[in-house]
């Protein structure tokens, strides 16, 4: 919208051979308003890379000037010792073994909840039997924190991986349901019946109208379970495991060894975001439909 | 906008009946004392009220009426959307119990799937009913030059105005062969010159194609200008009240709008739209419901 507006704006319409005034108050306007355009989302970059800055330079203040006043700062590193200590660890073995077990935890787990969770979310969204028989399941299990189900996890699982992934399935599971059951229940009746006329089956109408146009709400809630299904490994691996980022920093914290508490913590934020962002990146070429309609 | 009218000369042959162009045989339809009730807070509402409608192959009649007469639920009823609680109603002789590729049906806006590029949306039909992918797609393009949009074909359907939207349901509906045209207000949506040169090129189209169309609208100008017969419906309980002939000479054109004759039966169909209206609200009011 706002691109043609601007292209059809002002350049046009202001004449070279206008009065001085003129010129000197509306001719530079529109060379301006073009030349921001591009740096305009690099600009949104920069805003929030010193954002990011601002908030480690406080930490650094705050940290280092021995800041108590309701919330304690004396005791927290700050970050040039995180900084000494993350340059350690990364050249030990230890700390990238740390990171694969969290990694294939999440991968596997995650593999299983979009399988599972877009399954169960199309038959609740297009059948009403199976969405009365397994809704009170899902709202009454989704409200429990990954960290209570620890103990049930350790009595069900036959193994102790089999239990940290079990955690992290449930985490990634319950959004990943229900934005595909709200997508799906969005079909357009319109769509369906065009569909219909034109003689698509049950299943044709599934995989050409259902699931598409459920896919923009699905994609919001896989990168939403990438996030819990992080949120969750931590939980599983605080616990059990012996490997694992979430391991690294509860061992750190028993350890009391603050600075990789904090490496640890900065990890898994590290992580679930770029995790979170590859999933959207990956889908994003199955919604290009939409990102056209946008600039229409 | 015209380029629809040039091309619409090469029209497709139907694949299975060996380039016969004309439908005149098929598209018979049979409405005999057809009812149509919603149930709404307990309650059963007709939408439609014992309506008797015989439509002729290749007949073009337009359903007029009355904002929330059940001129749409007697079109859906028709498509198979919506199912008769009274009454019987036949196809070529076949009872219509579901919606059917014989059928095409254009809706009056959003009805394109979005994720599909316009070529797709078009090939969807032949693709369901189990044509190859490569025939299919073939069939789309020769079915998009027909309503002027080729050069559009990959594009998705948000990118398009709201004319072309029409031009591709139309085409879409079309690529399915269909012995019945089915329209509920295609155009609408649209601006009166969009919609002037859309009824120009749908009446070219189905003059090449010669299947019955059954066409909604609430605009007298439109009904006269496109129909060999208007039925009108009046308010609810939605009822037929009249059944107008429309013998205006085909090719009809845009000079048509502004000709005597068409004034003329303008000025009938108000006026019968008027007596029968008044005739319909006594008949209510004396207890007659
Ligand atoms: N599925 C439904 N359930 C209940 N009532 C319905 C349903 N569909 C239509 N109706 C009712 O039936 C009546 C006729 O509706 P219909 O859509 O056929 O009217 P219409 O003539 O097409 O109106 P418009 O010109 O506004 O499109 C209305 O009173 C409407 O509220
Ligand atoms: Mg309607």
């Amino acid at each position: 919208m706002s691109l043609e507006k601007s292209e059809i704006g002002s350049p046009v319409i202001d004449p070279v051979d206008t009065p001085a005034t003129d010129t000197a108050v509306a001719g530079p306007a529109p060379v301006k308003r073009r030349a921001r355009r591009l740096p305009e989302a690099v600009n949104r970059y920069l805003v929030r890379a010193t954002a990011l800055i601002v908030a480690i330079l406080i930490w650094h203040w705050a940290s280092t000037s021995g800041f108590n006043l309701f919330i304690n700062f004396e005791n927290v590193p700050g970050p040039l010792v995180v900084w000494n200590a993350l340059m350690q660890e990364i050249v030990s073995k230890t700390f990238y073994v740390h990171i694969l077990y969290s990694l294939q935890r999440i991968g596997i787990a995650y593999l299983i909840a979009v399988v599972l969770g877009v399954a169960l979310g199309v038959l609740m969204g297009r059948w009403r039997l199976a969405e009365d028989i397994i809704a009170p399941y899902i709202e009454l299990l989704r409200p429990i924190p990954a960290v209570a189900w620890i103990p049930l996890a350790i009595l069900m699982m036959p193994s102790e991986e089999s239990s940290i992934i079990f955690i992290t399935f449930l985490g990634a599971l319950f959004p990943i349901v229900i934005n595909t059951v709200h997508g799906v229940e969005q079909t357009p009746k319109v769509l369906v019946r065009a569909a219909r006329s034109l003689g698509a089956s049950n299943a044709a109408i599934l995989r050409h109208v259902v699931l598409p146009g459920a896919l923009p709400s699905i994609v919001a809630g896989l990168a939403i379970g990438m996030g819990v299904a992080w949120f969750s490994l931590l939980a599983g691996e605080i616990i059990s495991g012996q490997y694992g980022i979430g391991y690294f920093t509860w061992s750190a914290y028993t350890l009391i060894e603050y600075p990789k508490i904090i490496i640890g913590m900065l990890m898994i934020g590290g992580l679930g975001t770029l995790c979170t962002l590859m999933i959207k990146m990956a889908c994003r070429p199955l919604l290009r439909w939409q990102a056209q309609g946008k600039n229409a | 906008m015209t380029s629809a009218l040039d091309i619409s000369r090469t029209s497709p042959a139907h694949p299975q009946r060996g380039g016969t162009r004309k439908a005149r045989d098929r598209g018979h339809i049979q409405i005999r004392d057809v009812s149509v009730e919603f149930e709404r807070n307990g309650d059963w509402m007709a939408a439609v009220k014992r309506a008797n409608l015989e439509i002729k192959p290749g007949e073009f009649v337009c359903l007029l009426g009355p904002s929330g007469c059940g001129k749409s639920t007697l079109l859906n009823t028709v498509a198979g959307f919506v199912n008769a609680t009274r009454g019987e109603l036949l196809v070529d002789g076949q009872p219509v119990t579901a919606p059917g590729p014989d059928r095409g049906m254009v809706f009056q806006q959003h009805s394109l799937f979005p994720w599909k590029t316009v070529r797709d949306n078009v090939a969807f039909g032949p693709l369901m009913a189990g044509m190859g992918r490569t025939e299919a797609l073939s069939l789309a393009r020769t079915f998009l030059s027909l309503v002027g949009l080729s050069a559009h074909a990959s594009a998705y359907p948000a990118t398009l105005s709201g004319g072309m939207q029409q031009r591709v349901g139309i085409a879409r509906a079309l690529a399915n062969y269909p012995s019945v045209l089915l329209m509920d207000e295609p155009f609408g949506a649209l601006d009166a010159q969009t919609r002037i040169m859309m009824q120009e090129s749908l009446l070219e189209i189905w003059s090449e194609f010669g299947n019955t169309v059954l066409f909604v609208t609430h605009d007298i100008d439109e009904a006269v200008f496109l129909s060999d017969r208007i039925v009108i419906m009046s308010a609810s309980p939605g009822r037929i009240i009249a059944d107008i002939q429309v013998s205006l000479p085909r090719p009809r054109t845009q000079d048509l709008l502004t000709s005597p004759d068409f004034i003329e039966l303008k000025r009938e169909c108000l006026d019968l739209i008027r007596r029968e209206t008044l005739r319909a609200f006594e008949q209510q009011n004396s207890g007659g419901r």
